[in-house]
């Protein structure tokens, strides 16, 4: 039970890749993948500000200003420079590969004899429980403001430069500053993932963020198919399925590795399923005609 | 209104394939005058029209806009004065978005998109009421997304959608090359009179000789990136149907 209790709150830690990887991938329709990097970067400087004795409402800002600058560059070069976004992504997240070990100085810091956030706050007396309410109000605040976000004039506005890039620039909106604000918005998110992971596993490793972006890509993938399919057009459901997406991945896994697969084989697994969702929609509509 | 003045527009310059869209052309269009531009394919027509909407950028000549000189403005800045309806109806509006969001987004064409939430009741009300002089019975259905409706709709909204916030030109490019002659004649009504009513200072791009002769206070025809033909109010008055097909032949 415990296994899938775990697989829970890691669902909710990787809500921010979720809600990052929607942000681009769906509103701006913008492919990605800084992902790696930033969310690596928001491990390293949580653990390196939290082993510095650094209050946490000091880290998590850091955090988010950290993530948002790593998304920021990667709008900047594609827009200012017309990179491919794709290659923009992967030169930033190679980038950050060197930034993270200089600013860790080793490949691992152990947050060994430091406080995290779920040891400072007390909202139950069972440790996995009140980390569980800790990661679920969390989650609950971002998909909140996410929410309001999009349903002000700037989140119109956003929501117009993915959709209708030719419209919303007869509109009055400078399209490339918009992207650069999206991907910074998106890349704080993940950043914060990063921040979560970090002091739920009690580690920051260089490694945390390899493959990472297949996670998010899952979940909105998972939540992208139930919304198609139940025709869901609420923006406030739509994120909630996007994190709901993120929780059911991590399920996945668990039950893959409970089955008893080869824990070597686990990308293996991750890539034919994150396939086998993608490709669900056309299978069974080949079957209809 | 608008002033251009010996602009030249070259595209691919200095390769092969280059092309000379605009030539050496002035044009001073006064406000309040409704401009109808003719011509044949490669003539320069639309490529007219994104030189003073600013998705491109005149080689060399100036372009004014109400007095302001343009010249160097992205489109997104010329968007204070000048609202498009495209050739696309695409290109318009936001499919994705709901009819009600496309309106907000436009009503705040000329200002800053704030992190506050702009579509409340009073504005649903104020929306509602636009969309009921169509006559189209699209007032009833302001959360449906935008791309669930016909191309002729989604024309005639984005029309109305170019006056929800102050407009003073209004370039539309064969804005009902892509639709059945029925939609097209309420599009084209419905852009005479919101021109009428607003008094904008509107460019008209058609193929449709029969429009030219119909609407307008001035026609141009245009000619290898230049005008061929400028025709005054009191001009195109005397004209006949049969002088423009003339024109063509």
């Amino acid at each position: 039970m415990d296994f899938y209790l775990t697989a829970l709150l890691q669902g909710l830690c990787f809500a921010g890749i979720a809600l990052g990887i929607y942000i681009s991938m769906k509103i701006f329709n913008i492919p990605d993948i800084t992902t790696d990097g930033s969310y690596t970067l928001g491990g390293v400087v949580t653990a390196l500000l939290l082993t510095h004795q650094q209050p946490v409402y000091i880290v998590l800002p850091a955090v988010i200003l950290a993530g948002a600058l790593a998304g920021a560059i990667t709008g900047l070069i594609h827009t200012r420079l017309k990179v491919h976004p794709l290659l923009s992504g992967i030169l930033v997240t190679y980038s950050l590969y060197s930034i993270n070990l200089t600013l860790m100085g080793r490949s691992n810091i152990p947050l060994i004899g430091v406080k995290s956030l779920f040891d400072k706050l007390h909202l139950m007396v069972d440790p996995n429980q009140n980390t569980g309410v800790i990661l679920l109000l969390i989650v609950l605040l971002i998909t909140l403001l996410i929410g309001y976000l999009l349903k002000t004039d700037f989140g119109l506005a956003m929501r117009a430069t993915g959709n209708s890039e030719t419209m919303i620039r007869a509109l009055g909106v400078n399209t490339n500053n918009m992207k650069i604000a999206g991907l910074a918005l998106a890349n704080g998110l993940i950043a914060l993932s990063g921040y979560l992971m970090t002091q739920f596993q009690g580690f920051a490793d260089i490694n945390m963020g390899i493959g990472i972006v297949i996670t998010g890509l899952g979940s909105v993938i998972i939540a992208e198919t139930i919304i198609n399919w139940l025709r869901i057009t609420s923006a406030w459901l739509s994120l909630v399925l996007v994190i709901a997406g993120a929780i059911a991945f991590q399920m996945v896994l668990a039950i893959t590795l409970s089955i008893g697969v080869d824990a070597n084989l686990l990308k293996l697994v991750t890539a034919v399923f994150v396939l086998l969702i993608v490709s669900l929609p056309r299978l069974s509509f080949s079957r209809n005609s | 209104m608008i002033a251009l003045n010996s602009v030249h527009k070259i595209f691919n310059k200095g390769k092969a394939s280059a092309v000379t869209a605009i030539n050496n052309l002035s044009l001073n269009i006064n406000s309040g005058e409704f401009v109808i531009i003719i011509g044949a394919n490669g003539s320069g027509k639309t490529t007219l029209l994104n030189l003073v909407a600013g998705s491109i950028y005149a080689d060399e000549g100036t372009i004014q806009i109400g007095g302001n000189d343009v010249t160097r403005m992205a489109d997104h800045q010329r968007s204070k004065w000048v609202a498009r309806v495209f050739q696309n109806p695409l290109s318009g509006t936001a499919p994705d978005l709901s009819i009600i969001d496309n309106f907000r987004l436009a009503a705040i064409r000329t200002k800053h998109k704030r992190f506050s939430v702009g579509v409340n009741a009073d504005f649903r009300e104020k929306v509602k009421e636009h969309i009921t002089t169509l006559g189209m019975g699209l007032e009833n259905k302001l959360e449906q997304p935008m791309g669930t409706l016909s191309g002729g709709q989604r024309q005639a909204l984005t029309l109305l959608m170019s006056v929800m916030d102050s407009c003073k030109v209004l370039l539309l490019d064969e804005p009902t090359a892509a639709l059945d002659p029925r939609s097209a004649e309420v599009v084209m009504r419905t852009a005479d009179k919101l021109i009428h009513d607003f008094n904008l200072t509107a460019i008209l791009i058609t193929h449709n000789l029969k429009d030219a002769f119909q609407y307008g206070t001035r026609l141009i025809q245009m000619n290898e990136g230049n005008t061929l033909r400028d025709i005054s109010a009191e001009d195109k008055k005397a004209l006949t149907q049969n002088d423009i097909f003339n024109w063509f032949s």
